[in-house]
């Protein structure tokens, strides 16, 4: 029995990160239809400013999570105003590639300033100690992690339902002319649209290294590689989607781990891509295509 | 003074050059109205009006301003509001939610106010207020889309194609709703190509051919001119 809850935390645990960041992919595509492919690499510099902040700088545990965030929410905000505005009106394919390489840059660049080891954190975590109750026991940081990740994902659905900006996000990304036409500023919806998904990885960010305790330059490439098969799982320009493809994909990670297949992870992970390419493109809430009448 | 005034515009998409030295006003209180057949260029002018699209040459002034340079969701804060081809309401979202977003350039107190306005004018709206609105029928549609341009308050309204894709009735409707609109003091730039239907609302008119201006006067001289017969009105 705890062995089943121990496992059912892992993958709560494991999913609500790859939500988190998976909604920052379904979010730029819903908007601009860009792959985000640096994305998950905002992830890695999250979590190295976290790391630096407690192990260089001793910042209060609560003060490096808020400057990671900010950090990352900064960074993705760049990264959209140097890289993508440019590239407004060019073909897609341009885009993506102009995205890989920011990826590389990104990931390149970590190494040549972080070096190209591992960063662990084990000795002095973020979120320590644990909790027992009833013969089962849980981390703090796996709760908090799965609380965090809940409240930021009720806080996106309550932004994105009821805020002037969020309906400004729907407006552009279904209909970006008639979204001017309304007066709504491309630029500004566009970039905060990245600053939301931006800092859902930074706390995404801070959650893993507190979870996993680890920073490295390539960490950033397979999370969000995985990130964005929960987001195509859930339906790509879906928020729930993202939310429920991100669970789903920490689940299936979790489940084939405790059958004792742990090296197939990935390659089970990257399978379910390819039947949902197959089988259904458009995802689990993939967005209908609704006829003009 | 006009209060619009489009000054010999040139416009291109790419190589294609679409609208070929374009010029007209609408004075305040008119209702104007572009007509001509498909391809013509007379979306490409209100596109331009609205800043999606840029002249290459020539202005486009607006109460005594030069539009130029000024980005699109800028002319709606101006007092332009243009309901597009197609009527381009957004599918997703319910009936309320496309007001709110006509509304953008407002001062939040003046929205609830506005979305009353609008249901007045259309009942139908208001009984489909929580409805997404793909689920509307065309006219409805319609409506949604004139009601959400007329949430910016808009000094001069534009609208391109009101009566495309409707059956007759509704279309008469339509053309009700304008001339209301115009009875309450709304200036109307309308693109049409039920050439007879905006003429007959309309005080002036242009029409236009392969991206120019060939003929225009008072939407009773071109309902009469033998040209705008043969060509049009299937005379």
């Amino acid at each position: 029995m705890s062995y089943v809850f121990s496992q059912a935390v892992n993958a709560l645990q494991l999913g609500s990160i790859y939500a988190l960041v998976a909604l920052g992919y379904s979010m730029v595509y819903g908007i601009i239809l860009l792959l985000n492919f640096a994305h998950g690499d905002i992830i890695m510099v999250g979590a190295y400013v976290t790391y630096y902040a407690m192990t260089s700088f001793h910042l209060h545990p609560l003060v490096s999570v808020v400057l990671a965030v900010v950090m990352c929410t900064l960074l993705g905000v760049v990264i959209e105003k140097v890289a993508y505005t440019p590239l407004r009106s060019a073909p897609r394919l341009s885009l993506l590639i102009t995205a890989i390489g920011v990826s590389f840059l990104l990931e390149n660049g970590a190494q040549l300033i972080f070096g190209t080891d591992t960063k662990s954190m084990v000795q002095e975590p973020l979120i320590s100690g644990s909790l027992t109750l009833g013969g089962v026991s849980i981390t703090y940081a796996a709760l908090i992690t799965i609380v965090v990740s809940v409240v930021s994902m009720i806080a996106l659905t309550i932004l994105v339902q009821k805020t002037k900006l969020g309906k400004a996000m729907r407006a552009v990304s279904e209909d970006m002319g008639a979204a001017q036409l309304m007066g709504i500023s491309l630029n500004r919806t566009i970039s905060f649209t990245f600053a939301v998904g931006s800092a859902l990885a930074g706390i995404g960010s801070v959650l893993h290294i507190a979870s996993y305790f680890q920073a490295s330059p390539m960490m950033g490439s397979m999370l969000g590689l995985k990130a964005f098969v929960a987001a195509v799982l859930g339906g790509i320009g879906s928020i729930p989607g993202a939310m429920i493809g991100g669970f789903a994909i920490g689940i299936v990670e979790t489940l084939v781990t405790a059958a004792g297949l742990s090296t197939w992870k990935d390659g089970v992970v990257f399978a379910i891509l390819i039947v949902v390419l197959l089988l259904k493109p458009t995802g689990i809430l993939g967005k209908k295509i609704t006829e003009k009448v | 003074m006009a209060l619009l005034k489009v000054d010999d515009i040139h416009v291109y998409y790419g190589s294609i050059h679409a609208v070929k030295g374009v010029s007209f006003t609408v004075e305040k209180g008119e209702i104007v109205t572009l007509i001509g057949a498909n391809g013509a260029g007379k979306s490409t002018v209100l596109n331009t009006v609205s800043g999606l699209l840029h002249p290459r040459t020539g202005s486009v002034i607006f109460e005594d301003k030069d539009l130029k340079g000024v980005a699109p969701h800028k002319v709606v804060e101006r007092g332009l509001a243009q309901v597009p081809e197609g009527r381009r309401i957004f599918l997703q979202m319910t009936v309320e939610e496309n007001l709110e977003m006509g509304a953008y350039t407002q001062p939040k107190s003046t929205v609830e106010p506005g979305i009353a306005d609008v249901y007045e004018r259309f009942p139908r709206l208001k009984e489909r207020r929580r409805q997404i609105a793909g689920t509307l029928s065309g006219g409805e549609q319609q409506m949604l889309a004139m009601g959400r341009a007329l949430m910016s308050k808009p000094k001069l309204l534009m609208l391109d194609e009101p009566s495309m894709g409707l059956a007759p009735i509704l279309v008469e409707q339509i053309f009700d709703i304008i001339r209301e609109l115009h009875e309450a003091g709304t200036t109307i730039l309308l693109v049409e190509q039920n050439a007879e239907a905006a003429l007959a609302v309309a005080d002036r008119a242009y029409v236009m051919e392969t991206g120019k201006v060939i003929l225009s006067g008072t939407g009773a001289e071109l309902m009469a001119s033998d040209q705008v017969q043969k060509a049009y009105l299937g005379a």
